[in-house]
């Protein structure tokens, strides 16, 4: 009868294999070679076109742009998210008229571009002068700014109606149920069982539509609201040079990439009792 | 027989042609084809729209095909280089991409005329600026339809087709892609209808499309309202052809599914 008598000495582990050069790891290095060249061009632009004067005429014109950006955005899909709730109601409802009401608004402000709806309302509602002066509505529809809070709240309340919708038909059948079955009142059913999950549900949709939002606020600048965009066009106007629509790259980056951290932090932590 | 051809689409021009709408209800209006009217203008600025989204969807497809390739791929670099690519042109404005796009490319062109020892000043063609702009960002947004649709496909299709003994590309080319058209289809639905809607800003640059047409009509014969409407109404029915044709691709791709 044999035995072993030694052990096997510990040996090193093996090498891991040498990794092959394959096509997408140069492909990889070009393309990031061409964004850090195009990174280090933006910087050298800054750098070498940096000018103490334009800084400081054109610098707190582009806050004050940010600033109308941000508080259009915000007040547009505020009142849009009031708008949307009656729209996505009567999309909901029996009544045939009354959904198809709601089903043309929402196919025609989605259909149609925003910057086509912006000019009908500010230039075509402004061809109504005398009308609307005698209806004393002349006020609103003479400044651009209030026509473009309009045209952004039809149209994103129709996006939102549409989210809405939805998130509220998405929640099943045997919630209500279950709601009936407990002797809940159909409001009280509908706040505080159907509402709360239809709403986690619309989380990301209302995040991207306020992205979309705030991309789509820059054709404001068009007809001359002084946003972020409209600044940028007017320094570019008035300087001829193309680090302004860089910065206004930059500023736009920053809110939308600012805007997406912002939510999913918030989706994180508002779903984090269905985590397992 | 280009003749030939140009004759069949004159007669059969939904707006100015013989039995188009503007020559049969707007004569006499507004819209009156010819130089009575916008007709003719407003119909061209159509064509130009269409033109525009057509030229930008094979491109933009493309790139975004290649991007979403990269995004999946098994390299940490590729994914991080698409990855900025996708970041940045989802994250800008379409406007602002499209002014980008023109007045860069013009400044890139001229010093690069430049360097090569030509001094002049050099406008590039508003409606390749438009396209390049509009297939970037269709294809930052299509690679990300693309690319749920390629995890949609299970691993087993692609070791299905190296246990048939097909190579890489074979495999792609006959079992991933035509399960990637179905999957992905509805999602490019819609980022085709949200082009439609993009190619309005190309009016900004002064291309010749349906806004910036009606736009001049507009100014010229005061009648905003009538014309803006007009534009809306165009974009509706242009968005409503569109999905009933794409509905018809999208029974068509599905036609092999049985009914579960």
């Amino acid at each position: 009868m044999s035995y072993v008598r030694e052990l096997i000495p510990p040996q090193p582990a093996p090498l891991a294999p040498a990794r092959p050069i394959t096509g997408a790891r140069i492909a990889a290095i070009g393309i990031l070679i061409l964004w850090a060249m195009l990174a280090a061009g933006l910087v050298a632009m800054v750098v070498n076109g940096w000018d103490q004067d334009k800084f400081l005429r054109y610098g707190p014109r582009y806050l004050n742009g940010l600033w109308t950006t941000i508080s259009l955005v915000g007040l547009a899909v505020v009142f849009g998210a009031l708008l949307s709730v009656p729209i996505a109601f009567a999309r909901m409802s029996k009544n045939r008229v009354l959904n198809g009401i709601a089903y043309a608004y929402v196919y025609v402000f989605r259909s149609t571009p925003l910057l086509a709806q912006l000019f009908l309302i500010y230039y075509g509602l402004g061809s109504f002068k005398p009308q609307l002066e005698s209806a004393g509505l002349w006020w609103f529809f003479r400044d651009a700014w209030y026509c473009g809070l309009l045209s952004f709240v039809l149209n994103t309340a129709a996006y939102q109606a549409e989210i809405l919708r939805g998130a509220i038909e998405s929640v099943p059948r045997g919630q209500r149920e279950g709601a009936a079955a407990l002797g809940l009142s159909k409001q009280v059913a509908f706040a505080k069982i159907i509402l709360p999950q239809a709403l986690i549900v619309a989380l990301r949709p209302y995040g991207n539509e306020l992205v979309l939002m705030m991309k789509g606020s820059a054709v404001v600048a068009i007809v001359t609201v002084y946003d972020l965009m409209g600044e940028t066009r007017y320094a570019f106007s008035r300087t001829f040079d193309y680090q302004a629509y860089l910065w206004a790259a930059i500023f736009y980056l920053a809110m939308v990439e600012t805007l997406r951290h912002v939510w999913a932090f918030l989706e994180a932590r508002l779903t984090r009792h269905l985590k397992r | 027989m280009s003749g030939f051809f140009s004759a069949l689409f004159g007669a059969l021009d939904p707006l100015c042609g013989p039995v188009g709408i503007f020559s049969l209800f707007g004569s006499g209006t507004l819209v009156a084809c010819g130089e009575a009217g916008w007709g003719d203008e407003i119909a061209f600025g159509v064509k130009v729209t269409i033109s525009l989204a057509l030229a930008t969807v094979p491109v933009g497809l493309f790139l975004g095909f290649l991007i979403a390739l990269a995004a999946q791929s098994e390299d940490k670099l590729l994914r991080l280089a698409t990855g900025i690519y996708t970041t940045i042109f989802r994250g800008l404005p379409e406007l602002l991409t499209l002014f980008i796009v023109y007045y860069g490319l013009q400044i890139l062109i001229q010093s690069v005329l430049a360097w090569l020892g030509y001094e002049g000043r050099v406008e590039i063609n508003a409606f390749l600026a438009g396209m390049v702009a509009l297939a970037v960002v269709f294809s930052s947004y299509s690679s990300e339809v693309l690319l749920s649709a390629f995890r949609a496909i299970p691993r087993g299709q692609y070791e299905a087709g190296d246990a048939l003994g097909l190579h890489r590309g074979r495999t792609m080319r006959l079992i991933v892609l035509p399960q990637l058209i179905r999957i992905a289809l509805p999602g490019l639905t819609n980022l085709w209808l949200i082009l439609l809607k993009d190619t309005s800003y190309v009016s900004v640059i002064g291309l010749a499309d349906i806004v910036r047409q009606t736009g001049i009509a507009a100014r010229v014969s005061k009648e905003a309202f009538f014309f803006y409407f007009i534009a809306c109404l165009l974009y509706l029915i242009l968005a409503m052809i569109s999905s009933f044709g794409l509905g018809f691709v999208e029974r068509w791709a599905k036609r092999a599914e049985t009914a579960r």
